[in-house]
């Protein structure tokens, strides 16, 4: 439905505009209808920026998004709001997301006066109250009321309410239950993955890959600004192939495991690995020889075992970074099994 | 020896009145603990850590006594709290890594700071040098600007510099939010190193990612509105919490391998009670599947099991709702 | 942005970072009120204003010699002329009074129509960005250095006789550099704000857009910027009127110290003439910029103390 093609942003920089900074490179997936994408990444990915061009927020440097067949950045003013009739959006900070000068549904009277012009103020109502119960809102808590008098999940379920009230086909949702309480946060999730019954595609951006993992069918995974690795989402946290996709998910702090748990095999896979480039010398190394203390039981033992992980982790971090860096053209996509794409070279040997 | 904390009042003065962020709470921490101190916005955990750093002009304290290794800390006293400040108590404050002065390379801010409690910077300098290394970073750190280092490097360069005078208590406000997952894990790592070679005494983490507090504390202290709810070792709270409030937090936090299809996780339907004027009782009450009568009157913070303590008239004298186990 | 964000903008609305909970239904507005009736820089300075305000719009009813009639000259304040006479021997109270309102009307039409100006290529400039806004720029640096004497004085040589108008106008035209400017800045930091996004998301019109979102929101800053551009306006058109580039025909505060030092009332003692006029522009404009510091506590809740 929404397709991605190569895309590519890059923003001016220096003092007279000369340099350039790539925040997305060679990004090529799909939205479908019926199915929440997670895109995956952490702070300098790309992903909100990802969010906005789809969004028609910001305008992409090359490469083309089509939805339904039509290139987006062809669209002008009534075609522009045709496709905002099928595509919205809802941010991460809900407080920043509504003028702080009007009361909050005054959200829904803005797409009236531009979509909604002939309907009368009783069916409007109607309306706008039948959908904010869909969302699990009270019309009647959040009716005329200002920002600062609701929460932020409430806050964000309004926006989502908008955007149904358009009968949209795709919603982009940058990150937007990162500013709401632990313990109303899956509920928003849960109202973002029913959203599909609807026939919807939810684009979910993310940092968070529990989260991903929670609601998505689909994950791509982003690093600066690339996609090293994209699938299903079964496929690609059971069967992590890129190297940055394994740190994501050994290093992420989890409840009811510790960080020392996997790290072992990974540590030793990844250092011999580091250690053979060094020194272009073929050959296993112990775990021991990680660390002096590495073998050691005990707390000493467990900390200089960690100290080498994370040391680990930062030297794969770089192999892949410089990698993307150095390397003009983006690493292409190779199907590794059904739906589950990865980004040649993968880093880890 | 450690940290005690008694009856701890602290409001926030505004507008419309006091507004009781720390309520009346008690609990200790013991020389080498880790403690996390978890909840959620608006629960007062903020206002509990910075007020034994450095009240705030529009903080006050209402009640309640503080010690620190056997001396009382005097909160309030702004001027006598300076000496205590960076050599007993630190923090390492929300935003710390965004408010390094741009203008200032990093070894001259900390000369800086060990200028103004009489240390002389050169005298400090192998020592800091050593502690650079140790959590991973170049010595030459120390002559760059803060806007050539990445958020990572930057949250341990500040960590680095409260704890450079080795305090008895260090307060972590949200140290590990703005970070990736990557280093994350390096700055938790850093809090564990220091308490096991003895830079830090006690340690107190304030965060709402409670998988954090999971990797890195020995004890959690839940905070619900003001009040405490739950403290026990880190483990008991993740894995067998008393308090409903905890329970619930706990079962709606999603994890890698949960999928909504599988297992739908559910929220705490509601919100916070406004901390201006708290409803009497039990602060959890309209919010707990769990209420009964009892819950009218407020539940007292005890110890139901050794190293547990829990707020909840669930478990607080054995007395429980008719038709309960 | 990160959770913590969420804190920082509730810190920001000058709530501590505790939820003080729903329920409190009072907009800003009344909380800016509040606060701007207990703010004694900005109940003081507008005070000095006002009263001078006043003076303009009734004095006219307490003049009792025209202005234009000459008396005897060279004296001091007496029972019968208030502020005394001057070296022609003309009132100086009927001449104040006729010469503030000149002043005043000049400085609200020259800082009305600065703001405007500045406000409009500020808010096309924050809004549009891009070459637009390279622009404008280009053209409010041509402004900035353009020197304004030098234009005055070519326009007073082509026109027979200047009016307060022609004054007032080329004030506004000469000096909307500063309000444009920082117009534009506010502009730029807003219009990253999600709701600017949300509000292209929902079909708004750039217009309507900059109207309707963006306006309101700098009010506040709007305000401050018209009072700054009205109290330099008047001290601008005190400074020209000195230099004799003023209106050709009538009396303002500023032709009224011109011709007292011209005709060396310094020397001759006659401080009644040149007193009055220049306490009155000092006051005012003090005034003015005393009650702009008062408006600015009140507006940003950092800068207030509880």
């Amino acid at each position: 439905m929404l397709v991605l093609d190569n895309v590519t942003k890059a923003f001016k920089t220096g003092t007279f505009g000369g340099g350039t900074l790539p925040a997305v490179r060679g990004a090529s997936f799909e939205i479908r209808p019926g199915e929440v994408t997670a895109l995956i990444g952490e702070s300098g990915s790309g992903k909100s920026t990802l969010g906005k061009m789809i969004l028609r927020l910001t305008p992409v440097t090359s490469g083309t998004i089509t939805f339904e067949g039509t290139d987006i950045a062809t669209l002008k003013g009534k075609q522009l709001r045709e496709y905002y009739r099928h595509v919205q959006g809802v941010f991460q900070d809900p407080f920043s997301s509504y003028n702080p000068v009007y009361r909050a549904d005054r959200v829904f009277a803005t797409i009236r006066h531009s979509y909604f012009p002939g309907v009368s103020a009783d069916e409007w109502r109607e309306r706008v109250d039948k959908v904010l119960e869909s969302v699990g809102l009270n019309p009647v808590d959040v009716r005329n009321k200002f920002t600062h008098q609701l929460s932020g999940g409430q806050l964000q379920r309004i926006l989502i309410a908008r955007a149904l009230l358009l009968d949209i086909k795709i919603l982009v949702a940058d990150e937007i239950i990162s500013m709401i309480d632990a313990s109303t946060r899956v509920d928003v999730l849960n109202l973002l993955s029913n959203l599909k019954t609807r026939g919807l595609g939810v684009l979910f951006v993310t940092h968070d890959l529990s989260l991903g993992n929670y609601i998505s069918e689909r994950t791509i995974i982003l690093r600066r600004g690339v996609v090293v690795e994209m699938g299903a989402t079964q496929k690609v946290f059971d069967n992590p192939q890129h190297e940055y996709t394994r740190m994501l998910l050994t290093a992420v702090p989890q409840l009811h495991k510790k960080w020392e748990g996997e790290l072992g095999a990974e540590a030793e896979v990844m250092g011999a690995a580091s250690q053979d480039q060094d020194r272009g010398r073929p050959g296993r190394y112990s775990k021991s020889s990680l660390h002096p203390l590495a073998g050691m039981r005990g707390r000493k033992g467990r900390r200089a075992h960690a100290v080498a992980t994370e040391r680990e982790f930062a030297a794969g971090l770089l192999r892949t970074d410089t990698y993307l860096r150095t390397h003009e053209e983006v690493p292409p996509l190779i199907a590794i099994e059904e739906d589950h794409f990865v980004a040649i070279p993968t880093g880890a040997r | 020896m450690g940290l005690t904390v008694d009856h701890l009042q602290v409001c926030y003065r505004t507008l419309r009145g006091d507004v009781k962020a720390v309520d009346d709470v008690t609990f200790s921490i013991e020389d080498g603990e880790i403690m996390g101190l978890a909840g959620e916005s608006g629960c007062g955990k903020s206002t509990l850590g910075n007020s034994l750093v450095r009240m705030d002009v529009r903080m006050r304290q209402l009640g309640g006594h503080v010690e620190l290794d056997g001396k009382e800390l005097p909160i309030s006293d702004a001027k006598a709290m300076h000496d205590f400040r960076f050599k007993e108590v630190s923090i390492v404050p929300q935003y710390a890594m965004s408010a390094l002065n741009p203008t200032r390379r990093v070894g001259r801010m900390v000369a800086e700071v060990l200028k103004s409690r009489g240390f002389d910077y050169k005298s400090a300098l192998p020592e800091l040098e050593r502690r650079v290394k140790l959590v991973g970073l170049d010595a030459d750190i120390l002559k760059r600007y803060p806007i050539e280092l990445s958020g990572g490097m930057k949250q341990r360069v500040v960590m680095i510099i409260s704890t450079l005078l080795n305090p008895s208590l260090l307060i972590a406000d949200e140290i590990t939010s703005a970070l990736d997952v990557s280093t994350q894990r390096a700055v938790g790592e850093m809090l564990l190193e220091f308490r096991d070679r003895n830079f830090v005494k006690t340690t107190m983490v304030i965060t709402h990612d409670l998988s954090i507090l999971a990797q890195v504390a020995d004890t959690i202290l839940i905070m619900y509105a003001g009040k405490l709810a739950e403290k026990a070792k880190g483990d008991v709270v993740i894995n067998n919490p008393l308090h409903p409030y905890t329970q619930l937090l706990i079962s709606s936090l999603p994890e890698v391998g949960i999928r909504h299809d599988e297992h739908t996780l559910v929220g705490i339907p509601g919100r916070p009670p406004p901390l201006l004027n708290p409803p009497a009782g039990c602060r959890f009450r309209d919010r707990c599947p769990f209420a009964f009568d009892r819950c009218t009157d407020e539940p007292p913070f005890v110890e139901v099991k050794p190293g547990h303590s829990v707020a909840c008239w669930l478990h607080g004298d054995g007395v429980l709702p008719s038709g309960g186990v | 942005m990160t959770v913590l964000g969420m804190d920082e903008v509730a810190a920001e609305a000058g709530e501590p970072v505790v939820d003080v909970g729903a329920g409190s239904g009072k907009p800003r507005r009344f909380e800016f009120l509040y606060f701007a009736v207990r703010n004694k820089k900005l109940l003081f300075g507008l005070s000095v204003v006002l009263l001078f305000v006043l003076f303009a719009v009734f004095g006219p009813l307490f003049v009792r010699h025209p202005m234009l009639n000459y008396y005897i000259p060279f004296r001091p304040p007496s029972k019968s002329f208030w502020f005394g006479t001057n070296y022609f021997g003309q009132d100086v109270f009927s001449e104040f009074v006729y010469g503030l309102r000149e002043s005043l009307l000049v400085g609200l039409l020259g800082g009305c129509g600065a703001t405007v100006i500045g406000m409009t290529f500020g808010f096309i400039s924050g809004y549009m960005g891009g070459l637009i806004d390279e622009a404008l720029n280009v053209l409010c640096n041509i402004f900035l250095t353009m020197p304004v004497l030098v234009l005055l004085i070519l326009v007073a040589g082509f026109l027979h006789h200047t009016s307060g108008l022609i004054e007032g106008i080329l004030i506004a035209c000469t000096t909307w550099t500063w309000s444009m400017r920082a117009i534009r800045a506010q502009t730029f930091s807003l219009v990253s704000r999600d709701f600017v996004g949300l509000a292209r998301l929902s079909g708004e019109k750039s217009r309507q857009i900059i109207m309707r979102e963006i306006a309101p929101n700098m009010s506040s800053y709007l305000l401050l910027v018209f009072i700054l551009s009205f109290g330099g306006a008047i001290l601008t058109a005190a400074s020209l009127d000195y230099l004799g580039l003023g209106p050709s025909n009538g009396m303002s505060l500023g032709i009224m110290m011109q011709q007292a030092s011209d005709w060396n009332s310094l020397q001759l003692h006659l401080w009644w003439w040149f007193v009055p006029p220049g306490a009155a522009i000092t006051c005012i404009v003090g005034g003015l910029y005393l009650a702009n510091v008062g408006l600015d506590e009140v507006f940003n809740p950092k800068l207030r103390e509880l």
